[in-house]
């Protein structure tokens, strides 16, 4: 069905991470290698620690326990490596996160600008570029207000792709929307996977993870219950908690 | 049924018209009739007379009090007084240099509100920024052959408008810092911060000035003078900055958590994060608390007057002492509440106007 992209290299590899709220053990054990080019979705129940699994990987979340390596480099204390990874890494978030003070184009150029030094003509002629690729480059001078969420969430997908990510999460991206803008984002994320990107998704838009998904993981109470390739995973889930939740979600 | 479009009628006579918005608002049955006639009465009653008193009954030109014959406000002691009232003792063959001061300030903050000039965030800094230093060297000189003008010689409004503008662009910057300071994740510079701000909350701005002004020279070698109205500008800096942080930790709580993780996930480093992300959306919600806080600042310089420093209210009720002016203390204080009533009101003015401005159409909080 789909063709894999994922080549040898390591992406991320995440190695025995632990990570606590106060007392509270939100993230056990958790084990997962992401070879460059490899689309992961990731489902579970609200409140499995699916977001705060992918939010450690940009250390936006303080991981207690475990290893956290991102191309190559080793996620802790030491702040050029946060800085270096969250260079290599875009993220796209459920609410969007636009900037709302700044117009789209300056959205799109404000990081390239002051992170990366980008001239300004350059940045700009990039980020037209890249909103020409989300379909929205006749919007680049509103502001985020004055578009839909399905705008607004393309909009977010084009400002990550202009640090030229080698890695992009993306965290529910489409259950803020209306049912009518969940397929322009989806369609957008198709493309980005079908040009080699590689992605980890939280999301339960199980046609998107048939479509594109190397592999589906399914976690529960802070853990990785069943990983798979989506075929088998839909087909045939291991665990009885994988298709009690499968039945209540595909009953739609 | 039968759907037909319905021609647009316009509004019942009822509701328009000078009849109806009496009817409307003022005679809106018994009870607001009765109490628009009482309000109406009262308000009347005081006005005529205050109104005759400042207006019609009034004097307006003279050089002594013989010239206040008609009963009403003598303004001649004003006019007679204006210098000392907007200059202090500042000598008055250099009155020309407040002067100039003041038109460069109102010239830019003009440019700053009108809606088609160009080049405004240039001209604000430039106002924030160099106007304070050119200010100063108009005012104290000792350059440019300007002759020196001690500053135990400034007075008046200009010595007013010196406090309140050198508290307001101090203030800013130093609330900001100890705003973000209190934020902070470092245990140190978040205690030095709350006690910073928390000791001058909690203390009166009168005990600040009398400190700064007898307490301070005890902290310094013998011998070294240190100007009085430099003690009272760090005294209200410090004072103001404190009320200023709470402002502006306000605003900054105020900014939804997403916009601090899109700006880290988009690797901007903490000041960049604050300066291009948060604070520009923070500013625009703080602009009522802030001018709020200008207002209270620019009232609160007179309090100066009890160290010794003769800002407009000292100056006044030092013309009221004149034995040859004795009787006129209404006219100079009416006169005194004018004039900070027209800057503040001025501040209020253009803060509405700018919230207005800030607020066109894209209003996203998500
Ligand atoms: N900042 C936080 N402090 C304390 N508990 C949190 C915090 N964020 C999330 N949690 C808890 O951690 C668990 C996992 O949350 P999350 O990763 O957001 O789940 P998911 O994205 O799978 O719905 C939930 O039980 C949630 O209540
Ligand atoms: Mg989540």
């Amino acid at each position: 069905m789909n063709h894999s992209h994922a080549t040898d290299k390591l992406m991320v590899e995440l190695r025995d991470l632990n990570k606590w709220y106060g007392e509270f053990h939100v993230l056990k054990n958790i084990n997962l290698e992401v070879k460059q080019g490899e689309k992961i979705v990731i489902c579970g129940p609200s409140g499995s620690g699916k977001s705060t699994m992918i939010r450690c990987i940009n250390h936006l979340e303080e991981h207690q326990k475990g290893d956290i390596i991102v191309n190559d480099i080793p996620l802790n204390e030491d702040i050029k490596n946060i800085e270096a990874i969250r260079k290599d890494v875009g993220m796209v978030f459920q609410h969007f996160n636009l900037f709302p003070h700044l117009t789209v184009l300056e959205n799109c150029v404000l990081a390239p600008i002051w992170v990366k030094k980008m001239p300004r003509k350059e940045a700009e002629a990039q980020a037209m570029e890249l909103l020409e690729r989300v379909k929205i480059p006749d919007q680049a001078l509103k502001y985020p207000g004055q578009l839909s969420g399905g705008q607004q969430q393309r909009v977010a997908i084009a400002r990550s792709l202009c640090m030229n990510p080698d890695v992009m999460l993306f965290d529910e991206p489409t259950s803020a929307l209306d049912p009518e803008m969940i397929k322009e984002v989806l369609d957008v994320m198709i493309e980005l996977a079908n040009e080699g990107m590689t992605m980890l998704c939280v999301t339960h838009e199980m046609g998107f993870a048939k479509t594109v998904a190397d592999r589906v993981i399914f976690m529960d109470g802070g853990q990785i219950v069943e990983e798979n390739e989506p075929h088998e995973f839909f087909n045939n889930p291991q665990h009885e908690r994988t298709q009690l939740f499968l039945s209540q979600i595909l009953q739609h | 049924m039968k759907y037909e479009i319905q021609p647009t009628l316009p509004p019942p006579s009822s509701m328009i018209g000078v009849v109806g918005w009496l009817r409307k608002n003022l005679f809106n049955g018994p009870t607001n009739s009765v109490a628009t006639i009482v309000v109406g009465y009262f308000l009347i009653s005081f006005l005529v007379p205050t109104i005759q008193w400042i207006f019609i009954d009034s004097d307006w030109v003279g050089t002594s009090r013989d010239a206040c014959t008609s009963g009403g406000a003598c303004w001649v002691f004003i006019a007679n007084r204006l210098d000392q009232f907007l200059y202090g003792f500042y000598p008055e063959t250099e009155h020309w240099r407040p002067q100039l001061a003041f038109i460069i300030m109102i010239g830019s903050i003009i440019w700053l509100v009108l809606p088609q000039t160009p080049k405004k965030g240039l001209v604000a800094i430039l106002l924030l920024v160099v106007y304070p230093i050119i200010a100063y060297f108009l005012l104290y000189g000792d350059v440019f052959g300007l002759p020196q003008v001690e500053t135990h010689l400034w007075g008046g409004l200009t010595l007013t408008l010196v406090l309140a503008v050198v508290g307001i662009v101090a203030s800013l910057p130093l609330g900001i810092v100890l705003a973000l300071g209190r934020q902070s994740d470092m245990p140190i510079v978040k205690s030095v911060c709350v006690t910073f701000i928390e000791i001058w909350r909690g203390v009166p701005l009168i005990t600040v000035l009398f400190m700064a002004s007898v307490m301070l020279p005890l902290f310094f070698p013998e011998g070294m003078s240190f100007d009085k109205l430099l003690r009272a500008l760090i005294g209200i800096t410090l004072f103001q900055s404190a009320y200023m942080a709470e402002v502006i930790r306000g605003g900054l709580q105020a900014i939804p958590k997403g916009q601090y993780e899109a700006a880290d996930a988009l690797g901007l480093g903490y000041w960049q994060k604050m300066i291009l992300v948060i604070m520009p959306q923070a500013l625009k919600l703080m602009i009522p608390g802030i001018v709020n806080t200008f207002i209270a600042l620019f009232k609160d310089t007179s309090l100066v007057l009890i160290i010794g420093l003769f800002d407009v209210l000292a100056i006044g009720q030092a013309a009221n002492q004149d034995p040859d002016w004795i009787g006129y203390s209404t006219e100079s204080y009416l006169f005194i509440a004018l004039l900070f009533w027209v800057f503040c009101f001025s501040m209020s003015r253009y803060s509405q106007h700018l919230e207005k401005k800030l607020h066109t159409g894209h209003g996203n909080r998500a």
